[in-house]
C-alpha cells in the first residue's frame, strides 16, 4: 500500500468541498445576515448561493476534469463518475429551486445546507470503489435525508414519516454493515477490486451468500425496492415536499449506481444466473427476485392508491423493479441504459412532486379529488404533470419510453434467457397505464369541483415545470443527445 | 413532402394551445384548414406516385448507436390509407362543427391523432412507428372521456388499455426481433430479410399478430370496440372505426407478417383441425364477421349495431390478409380503405345527424319519430351508406368483399361459405337497423312541436357527399387503388410472405 498522496486527493474532491464550503457560507449568512428578513427572501438567498455552489463545482468538474484512482479505488476519478456527479448537482439545483416557495420552516440555513451535505455525501458515494467509504458516505446522504424528511416540525406526518424512515434506515444500515464486513472477512480487503478477485469457482460459500442477501437488503432499502419499501410510501407522504423530491430523485440516482458498481465489480466472481429453468445461485438470482417482487407490488399496490404522492411512492417501488432489471444484466450497455433510466427518472419526478407541492400548499391535499379539473386553472402545470406522467407510463415520444425500450433492449442482449423478466415489465408497465391515466383523468375530463378554491400557480413553479417538461420531452424525441455522454462516458472508463 | 401531413398536424394541434380563449368559430376553421392541407398533401403524393413501389421521405440517422434512423417512407398501401386518413379527418371535423364546450382542446387531441395516425401509415423505421402507434393512444383516451357520451370514462379507460396491453405485446416482439436480428437496425427492410429461425417466428408472429389485431378488432379480443365506439363523440367514432382500427390490421400486414412469414407456416401436427396459426386466424377472422354480425342484429342501440358491425366488417380485413394470395391480400387492403369511409358515415349519420338532434339512439324510441320526415338527408345517407355496408355493387364495399370472399375460396373454402352466410346476416342487421329507425311509420304519436329537431347543417351534408362520393368512385373504378396496391403487394419486402403461401 503506497502512501496517500494528499495534493492529489485535494484535487479529486475538489467538488465535493465547494459543495460544502458553500453550504457552510449559505448556513452562516442566513443566520447571521439575514435572521430577521422575509422567508422569501431568505430562502431565495440561499437558494441562489446553494445553486451558485453546485454550478461551480459542475464547472470544475467539466472544466478541469481528473482521472485517477487513489488507493486501490479509495477515491476514484473517471468519465463516468463525473457524469454521475454532474447529474446529481443538476437534480440538486433542481430540488432547491422547488423549495422556493416553501412555508414549511424558518429554518432555512439549515435545510439547504442538508440538502447541500447529502448532494456531497452522494458525490462520495458514486467516486469510490471501497466499502468503507461507500458505507460512510451512505451514511453521511442517509443521515441527511432522515433530518430532512422531518423537517417541517409543525405536521406529524413528517416527524412519523422520519421515524419510520430512521428506524427502517437503522436497520438496512446494519445489514448492510453486516454484509460489508463479511465481505471484508472473506476477501480481507476493502477495495471492491480485491474483493473480486477473491471469489472465483462455482460453488459459493455460505459466508458470501449471507454478504449477497444482506448487501441486497440494505442497497435494496436505499433504491426503495420491495420487498423493503416499507419507509418509501410514508415518507413520500409525509415529508415536505423538496425533501420527498430529494429522496425520490438524486439519492436514487446515487444509490443506483452504486448497487451496480457493487454488484458487478465487486462480486464480479459470485453472479450465478437467472435463467430460467437452469438457476445457479448468486447475487444475479436475487437481485432477480427483488426485481420481480418490486414490478408486481409496486404496479399492483399503486391501483389502490387514492393520493399522489403514494401512487408516486408505489410507481417508484415499481421503477426500481425495472431499473434492478439493468443490475441483473450488468453490462456496458445495461449501466447506459440505467443510468439514462434513472437519470430521466429523477427529473420527471422533481417535476411531479413540483406540481404537488403548488396544489397542496394551495388546496391543503394531495388527494385525487384536489387536481379535479386542475387543467382549466392552471393550464401550464397540468400540462407538465400529464407530461411526467405519461413519460413514467412509457409513453412516447417522452423520456420515460426510450428509457424503458434501451433498458429492455440491453437486457436481452446481456442475455437472451433473461426474457422472462422483460415480457413481466412490459406486461406490468401495460398495468400501470391504468393508475397513471386515472390521475389524469382527474386533471383534464373531471370538471373543476365548486367548494375547491381557486389555483393559483406561482411563476417561479411554471418556470420549472416547464424546464423540467421540456427536458423530458427533448430527452424522449431526442434521446441521443444524453444517451451518447452516458455510452462515451462508461467507454473511457470501463465498467 | 408527405411528411409534412405528419408535421401539418402536429403544427395544428400545437397552434390550437396558443389561441386565445374563447375562439371556437376560429378553431374550427383552423383546424378544417389543417386538415384539408393534409388531405391535399396526401392526394398529390397519391396521384403523383403511380407506381406503388415503396418511396423513401426521409432519411436521417435519430439514435445512431442503436441504428434507429428517422426513416419515413410509403408504398401502395401507405399511400392508400393515408388518403383515407385525409378524407376521415376533414370530414371529422365536419360533423363535429357543433362541439362548443372546450373546442380547442377537441381539435387539439383530434389533430394530435390524425398526426400520429399519419405517422404509423408512413413509418419505415419500426421504433419511429410504435412511437407513432403509441401516441395515438392519449388523444384517444381524452376525445371520449372528456367529449364522450354513454360509459364514456369506462369506454376510454377500456380502450385505452386494450390499445396499450395490444401495443406492450407488439413492443415485446420487436424488442426480440431487433435483439435477435443483431441490434443493428429497426428498419422494417432490414429486419424483414433478416431470417429469424422458424422457431422464433412460430413464437414471435402470433404475440405481434394478435398485439395489433387488437387494435384491428379480432375476435375474442374486440370487447373495446363497441363500446368504445359508443362512448366517443362522433368525430371520435369515425376516426376510430375509421383509421384507428386500420392502424391494427396495418401493424399485422406490415410488421407481423412481413416480419415473421414463417408463423404462418404448418405446424405438423392439427389440434381441434387447426394446422397453423394461419388456420386458427383465419377463423377467429370469420368468427368475428359472423358474430359481429349477429350482435348487431339483435341491438337496441342504434350506435351499438354500427359498432358491431365493424366488428364484422374488420373481421373482413383479417380474413383477407390471412388469405395470403394477391387478390385476398390486395381486398383487405380496398376493404381497409372502403370500410374507414364507410363506418365514418354510418357513425357520421348515427352519432351527429341522429344523436345529437334526438339525444337518444334507442331503436325503439327513435322509430316513431318519424326520421325520414323529419330529417330526410339523414335518411338517405344511412340508406346509402347502408347499401354501401351491405356490400351492394356500385358501393366500394362491394369489390372488397368480393375481393376478400374469391381470396378466401381460393384458400379456406369451407371457411368462404360461412362469410357468405355473415354477409347475408349483414344485409339482415342494416335493413333492420334502417326500418326500425327511420321507416317505422304509423305507430306512436309524432314529435311534439316545441321541440322542432334542427335542420341538417352544411357542414354535415358536405361531410356525408364527400364520404358517399368516395365511396362510389371507388366502388366504380376500384383500379384507382388497385393500381397502386398490387405493386406495393409485389414488392421484394412481401416476398417472404408470397414465397411463403404454401398454395
Amino acid at each position: 500500500m503506497n502512501a496517500i498522496n494528499y495534493s492529489q486527493l485535494l484535487q479529486l474532491v475538489w467538488p465535493e468541498i465547494i459543495v460544502v464550503a458553500v453550504a457552510l457560507i449559505l448556513m452562516a449568512t442566513d443566520l447571521l445576515v439575514l435572521r430577521k428578513a422575509a422567508l422569501r427572501l431568505r430562502f431565495a438567498v440561499a437558494i441562489l448561493l446553494g445553486s451558485l455552489g453546485c454550478t461551480i463545482a459542475i464547472a470544475r468538474i467539466t472544466l478541469a476534469p481528473v482521472q485517477a484512482n487513489l488507493l486501490d479505488g479509495t477515491i476514484i476519478a473517471s468519465p463516468l463518475t463525473n457524469l454521475v456527479q454532474i447529474a446529481l448537482l443538476v437534480l440538486t439545483v433542481f430540488t432547491l429551486f422547488l423549495s422556493a416557495n416553501s412555508t414549511f420552516t424558518e429554518h432555512v440555513g439549515e435545510f439547504v445546507l442538508l440538502i447541500l451535505v447529502a448532494t456531497a455525501g452522494m458525490m462520495f458515494l458514486v467516486a469510490s470503489q471501497d466499502l468503507l467509504v461507500i458505507f460512510i458516505s451512505l451514511e453521511l446522504l442517509s443521515l441527511s435525508l432522515y433530518i430532512l424528511a422531518a423537517f417541517s416540525k409543525r405536521s406529524v406526518q413528517s416527524w412519523e414519516a422520519a421515524l419510520k424512515y430512521f428506524l427502517f434506515g437503522g436497520m438496512s444500515a446494519a445489514f448492510l454493515l453486516f454484509g460489508f464486513s463479511l465481505l471484508y472477512g472473506l476477501a480481507n480487503s476493502t477495495s471492491l477490486v480485491h474483493i473480486a478477485a477473491a471469489f472465483h469457482g462455482p460453488s459459493l460459500n455460505p459466508l458470501l451468500v449471507i454478504a449477497i442477501v444482506t448487501s441486497t437488503i440494505g442497497l435494496g432499502f436505499k433504491v426503495a425496492a420491495a420487498p423493503f419499501h416499507f419507509w418509501a410510501p410514508d415518507v413520500y407522504q409525509g415529508a415536505p415536499a423538496p425533501s420527498a423530491a430529494f429522496i425520490a430523485s438524486g439519492s436514487k440516482v446515487a444509490s443506483f449506481f452504486v448497487f451496480f458498481q457493487l454488484a458487478a465489480i465487486g462480486l464480479a466472481g459470485a453472479e450465478g444466473t437467472a435463467t430460467l429453468p437452469n438457476v445457479v445461485r448468486g447475487w444475479v438470482l436475487v437481485v432477480a427476485l427483488v426485481a420481480t417482487v418490486s414490478m408486481l407490488l409496486g404496479n399492483l399496490v399503486a391501483i389502490r392508491q387514492s393520493g399522489l404522492r403514494r401512487l408516486i411512492a408505489y410507481s417508484a417501488v415499481a421503477h426500481a423493479g425495472y431499473m434492478l432489471l439493468a443490475i441483473v444484466t450488468h453490462t456496458e450497455q445495461s449501466l447506459a441504459a440505467l443510468l439514462y433510466y434513472v437519470i430521466t427518472y429523477a427529473l420527471g419526478t422533481i417535476g411531479t412532486f413540483a406540481v404537488i407541492d403548488v396544489v397542496e400548499q394551495q388546496r391543503g391535499s394531495d388527494q385525487f379529488s384536489s387536481f379535479d379539473g386542475l387543467s382549466r386553472q392552471a393550464p401550464v402545470l397540468s400540462f407538465g404533470l400529464a407530461i411526467f406522467i405519461l413519460s413514467l407510463a412509457g409513453i412516447p415520444p417522452l423520456a420515460g419510453f426510450f428509457a424503458k425500450f434501451y433498458l429492455f433492449v440491453s437486457v436481452l442482449q446481456g442475455s437472451k434467457s433473461l426474457v422472462w423478466l422483460v415480457v413481466l415489465a412490459i406486461a406490468m408497465s401495460a398495468v400501470s397505464l391504468y393508475y397513471y391515466l386515472r390521475v389524469l383523468k382527474r386533471v383534464y375530463v373531471t370538471p373543476p369541483s365548486a367548494d375547491l378554491p381557486a389555483l393559483r400557480s406561482p411563476l417561479l413553479s411554471q418556470v420549472l415545470v416547464l424546464v423540467l417538461a421540456a427536458t423530458t420531452i427533448l430527452f424522449g424525441c431526442a434521446p441521443h443527445l444524453l444517451l451518447q455522454w452516458i455510452q462515451a462516458a462508461i467507454q473511457a472508463s470501463g465498467l | 413532402m408527405l411528411a409534412w401531413t405528419i408535421y401539418i398536424s402536429f403544427f395544428g394541434a400545437a397552434a390550437m394551445l396558443l389561441l386565445p380563449k374563447g375562439n371556437a368559430a376560429v378553431a374550427r376553421v383552423l383546424a378544417l384548414l389543417t386538415a384539408v392541407v393534409g388531405f391535399a398533401i396526401a392526394l398529390t403524393a397519391f396521384l403523383h406516385h403511380r407506381t406503388g413501389e415503396m418511396l423513401t421521405i426521409t432519411r436521417v440517422p435519430w439514435i445512431p448507436t442503436l441504428g434507429i434512423e428517422y426513416h419515413l417512407a410509403a408504398d401502395g398501401i401507405s399511400l392508400t390509407l393515408t388518403l383515407l386518413t385525409g378524407i376521415v379527418a376533414i370530414t371529422g371535423i365536419l360533423f363535429s362543427w357543433n362541439i362548443q364546450e372546450r373546442t380547442k382542446e377537441f381539435f387539439a387531441f383530434y389533430l394530435l391523432l390524425i398526426g400520429a395516425v399519419y405517422g404509423v401509415f408512413l413509418s419505415y423505421d419500426l421504433f419511429l412507428l410504435f412511437v407513432f402507434y403509441e401516441i395515438v393512444i392519449i388523444p384517444k383516451y381524452f376525445l371520449i372521456a372528456i367529449w364522450g357520451s354513454t360509459r364514456r370514462e369506462y369506454g376510454a379507460m377500456k380502450l385505452a388499455l386494450y390499445s396499450f396491453i395490444g401495443s406492450a405485446m407488439v413492443l415485446v416482439g420487436l424488442i426480440a426481433a431487433y435483439v435477435a436480428a443483431g441490434s443493428h437496425s429497426m428498419s422494417l427492410g432490414e429486419l424483414a430479410g433478416y431470417s429469424f429461425s422458424p422457431h422464433f417466428q412460430m413464437l414471435a408472429f402470433p404475440l405481434v399478430f394478435v398485439g395489433f389485431a387488437i387494435l384491428a378488432g379480432l375476435w375474442p379480443f374486440h370487447t373495446w370496440a363497441p363500446t368504445g365506439h359508443v362512448a366517443a363523440p362522433t368525430a371520435a367514432s369515425m376516426l376510430l372505426a375509421g383509421v384507428v382500427m386500420k392502424l391494427g390490421a396495418y401493424g399485422c400486414l406490415r410488421v407481423a407478417m412481413t416480419l415473421f412469414p414463417l408463423g404462418l407456416a404448418p405446424w405438423g401436427h392439427h389440434i381441434l383441425g387447426l394446422g397453423s396459426w394461419r388456420d386458427v386466424f383465419a377463423l377467429l377472422a370469420v368468427i368475428g364477421i359472423i358474430y359481429g354480425a349477429l350482435v348487431a342484429l339483435v341491438q337496441k342501440d342504434f350506435k351499438f349495431v354500427i359498432g358491431y358491425s365493424s366488428v364484422s366488417h374488420m373481421g373482413f380485413i383479417l380474413l383477407g390478409l390471412m388469405t395470403l394470395n394477391q387478390i385476398g391480400l390486395s381486398g383487405a387492403v380496398v376493404q381497409m380503405f372502403s370500410h374507414g369511409i364507410l363506418a365514418g358515415l354510418l357513425f357520421a349519420v348515427v352519432g351527429r345527424m341522429v344523436y345529437a338532434r334526438t339525444h337518444t339512439r334507442e331503436l325503439a324510441v327513435l322509430g316513431p319519430m318519424n326520421l325520414n320526415k323529419v330529417i330526410p338527408f339523414a335518411a338517405v345517407t344511412f340508406v346509402l351508406a347502408g347499401m354501401a355496408s351491405m356490400g351492394l355493387p356500385g358501393f366500394s364495399g362491394f369489390v372488397a368483399e368480393l375481393m376478400i370472399v374469391i381470396g378466401a375460396w381460393h384458400a379456406f373454402p369451407a371457411l368462404a361459405i360461412c362469410v357468405g352466410f355473415g354477409i347475408l346476416i349483414g344485409v339482415v342487421y342494416v335493413w333492420r337497423a334502417m326500418q326500425k329507425a327511420f321507416f317505422a311509420e304509423g305507430r306512436g304519436e309524432p314529435i311534439p312541436p316545441d321541440h322542432p329537431l334542427p335542420p341538417i347543417t352544411l357542414s354535415e351534408r358536405l361531410g356525408a357527399i364527400i364520404l358517399i362520393a368516395t365511396s362510389v368512385l371507388i366502388g366504380i373504378y376500384p383500379q384507382l387503388l388497385l393500381n397502386i396496391i398490387v405493386p406495393a403487394l409485389n414488392s421484394p419486402m412481401f416476398e417472404g410472405l408470397r414465397k411463403g403461401s404454401w398454395q
